[in-house]
């Protein structure tokens, strides 16, 4: 009873919060609304029991990427109303696109067949009862049956940093930067000066 | 079977060019920009290390890291034929990119390294999720080396609008693979095909139309990786925008990794499915012969038409496919071979040319090359005359086996479309040829750069483009010992 409440609660505001991302005035509604999303997804995951994901989806999408939206969004001064202006010329269109897709889809769900052999194919890699905690079990599979994809993951992201590097980092003349190694060059001798002075006389 | 240490030994390949990408970028990093012809030969060697382990690799199928990856003579022949266009888009770029502002930074040959890499993925995976991994590799360094030339408006144009559409394409690929793995269970090639001759033997002797649904999604991501229409919006554009020694990669290797790809997609995990996606390529093929015929009429820009050439040049390849058999295969190997080498030739010869310290794009630019340049004039001539498919040259025999095959299978007006479409296409090649031999010589003659890689690669192709007739066995014995890798 509670498990079913608390779903339909979550996918509800889930929902509804999906939809005012695109669809609020202010840019930076639309991230607050998409961090309430990303909330409630994370609640669907607890309940689903996959709670590792949960809380990746709060420490990942909530804490960094969405964090990092709200910078982008408040630091570039992009005008998004002129932005949106010609957008409700298209709407007829994408309201046909997405409609024939959505006829599609219930048409699909219609007739439902599944491949007789769909129950050897799906591979429970954990037995269901276990006492493994998620993070555990999720390692088990990632660093011994899945480390192709694992490595090749980290070979994309870092093709991902090489990008950004290559694409943004321009040398810019007159930059005062910071030179630790003249800094650690410089001797007493350089920067001072030692002069002796007698007494009673002027320098 | 699981992970085990003894199968590393099987990836050596892999391996070997992912360490030197690794060190490359430790090595770019502590030199700067200055390294960038020295990282570019090593890369060049790389590759041909890579294709000696190919080929001294066990040739016989075998699956390993948990069923994700797959080896065989079909991988196995995908994969010389990217190392090879690799090492010629190396090549292709040594002098260009040295030579043009703010492209000459050392990330270019290790994105291209890594991009080769990612192709060698998509070859040999075994699994739906190594695809996409392969797939993501490779375009997410596509998409940085179209943005490189930071400077050049066009050079960003380009980057951000293959980014944006590959982006898309990435999504319905994912959008296809949940409804396949919904209605077969798995993500695993073998499985799924079994899964899918099950499905089509049930009881509603059909496939569900949730699945085909998802097969025309995955489809279509891949088939938006080799340009063909009508998902090649981004090829014109991009092309043009992108650095010319990158557009000659773009040209060069990576359709011909998504080409392997499609293949093995369409006769593994989607061979019951054949009557479904019979259709879907059949259309896609005509259209992309269609639109690389007739767009490409009226382009000014070599680059663009060049573009168009190469939708079309796929559509041709893609008959092949259509056909279901294994001497169709074969036609597509071919093909693909005989592509690579017009257009590695084609891409020399415009990389070598340049007015007023500008790189050459117009056609108009050519006019009356012939009479200051006659070599040059008579080798691009001549490519040109083999991409029209012009007898006796070897872009005829590369579209005389695809159509051999289309009539030998039954698919008639695939083939007259071929024909057609080739006719039309022939215009455009024969107006370059027309603009350097008969046109009044423009007010600034083109300056020749000395270049002995882009000569090597211009006189290569050329002897490759006339002495196919006397000696096509090669070429046919190895497409044919590709297929038989996968077919058996």
């Amino acid at each position: 009873m509670i498990l079913a409440l608390s779903f339909y609660l979550f996918a509800a505001v889930l929902v509804v919060s999906s939809v005012m991302v695109i669809s609020a005035r202010n840019p930076v509604h639309s991230v607050l609304f998409l961090i309430l999303g990303f909330f409630n997804a994370a609640g669907l995951m607890v309940l689903l029991g996959a709670e590792f994901i949960a809380f990746i989806l709060v420490i990942v999408y909530v804490g960094a990427v969405a964090v990092l939206f709200l910078f982008v969004v408040m630091m570039l001064d992009v005008d998004f109303t002129s932005l949106r202006k010609g957008a409700m010329q298209y709407l007829p269109l994408g309201a046909v696109i997405g409609g024939v897709l959505l006829f599609e889809l219930i048409t699909i769900f219609g007739a439902w067949t599944f491949a007789p052999t769909i129950q050897d194919n799906i591979v429970n890699e954990i037995a269901i009862g276990d006492s493994v905690t998620n993070a555990e079990a999720l390692g088990r599979l990632i660093y011994t049956d899945y480390i192709v994809a694992f490595q090749l993951a980290g070979l994309i992201l870092l093709v991902a940093m090489m990008g950004a590097i290559v694409l943004t980092l321009r040398k810019r003349a007159g930059v005062r930067s910071q030179k630790v190694a003249e800094q650690f060059a410089r001797k007493p001798s350089d920067a001072m000066e030692i002069k002796k002075v007698t007494s009673g006389t002027a320098l | 079977m699981s992970f085990d240490i003894a199968s590393l030994t099987l990836i050596l390949p892999e391996l070997f060019m992912a360490s030197a990408g690794l060190l490359l970028v430790v090595f770019g990093a502590f030199l700067g920009n200055k390294s960038l012809a020295s990282i570019s030969w090593v890369s060049f060697w790389v590759f041909l290390a890579a294709i000696f382990m190919v080929l001294a690799a066990d040739w016989s199928p075998v699956t390993i890291m948990n069923d994700m990856l797959i080896l065989d003579g079909f991988g196995a022949g995908f994969k010389i034929m990217v190392l090879a266009g690799m090492m010629a888009s190396v090549l292709l770029s040594l002098n260009f990119v040295i030579t043009q502002d703010g492209l000459g930074r050392f990330e270019y040959p290790i994105l291209m390294l890594l991009a080769g890499l990612g192709m060698l993925i998509m070859i040999m995976s075994n699994n739906l999720l190594t695809v996409y991994m392969g797939l993501e590799l490779q375009s997410l360094s596509l998409y940085v080396l179209a943005a490189l030339q930071t400077k050049s408006l066009k050079s960003s144009e380009a980057g951000i609008k293959y980014f944006v559409l590959g982006a898309l394409a990435s999504g319905m690929f994912l959008f296809g693979t949940s409804f396949v793995y919904g209605y077969t269970g798995s993500i695993e090639f073998q499985a799924i095909g079994s899964s899918v001759t099950a499905l089509a033997s049930g009881e509603a002797q059909a496939l569900p139309a949730g699945f085909i649904l998802g097969m025309v999604f995955v489809l279509i991501a891949i088939v938006f990786k080799i340009s063909a229409a009508p998902f090649h919006m981004w090829t014109p554009d991009v092309y043009q925008g992108a650095p010319t020694s990158v557009t000659a990669f773009f040209a060069l290797v990576p359709k011909v990794a998504a080409i392997a790809l499609l293949i093995r997609l369409l006769h593994v995990p989607f061979a019951a499915a054949v009557d479904e996606w019979q259709q879907i390529i059949w259309f896609v093929s005509a259209a992309s012969m269609i639109v690389g015929a007739f767009a490409a009429l009226v382009q000014d820009n070599i680059k663009r038409l060049l573009a168009y050439s190469s939708i079309g040049h796929m559509g041709y390849a893609l008959i092949g496919i259509v056909l279901a058999t294994s001497y169709g295969l074969e036609a597509v190997v071919a093909y693909l071979v005989i592509y690579m080498f017009m257009t590695a030739g084609t891409f020399a010869v415009i990389l070598m040319m340049r007015k007023e310290d500008v790189p050459v794009t117009s056609i108009r630019d050519l006019a009356g090359l012939s009479s200051y340049q006659p070599a040059m004039a008579y080798a691009l001539a001549i490519l040109m005359f083999s991409m029209a498919g012009i007898p006796p040259l070897a872009g005829f025999f590369g579209k005389l086996y695809i159509f051999k095959a289309a009539i030998e299978a039954d698919f008639v007006i695939l083939a007259v479309l071929g024909v057609l479409t080739s006719v039309v296409a022939a215009y455009y090649y024969l107006r370059i040829i027309k603009v350097m031999f008969f046109d009044e010589v423009a007010n600034e003659e083109i300056v020749f750069v000395k270049s002995k890689s882009l000569r090597v690669l211009t006189w290569g192709s050329l002897v490759f483009v006339v002495g196919f007739i006397l000696m096509p066995s090669p070429v046919l014995d190895f497409a044919q010992s590709v297929i038989s890798g996968l077919l058996g």
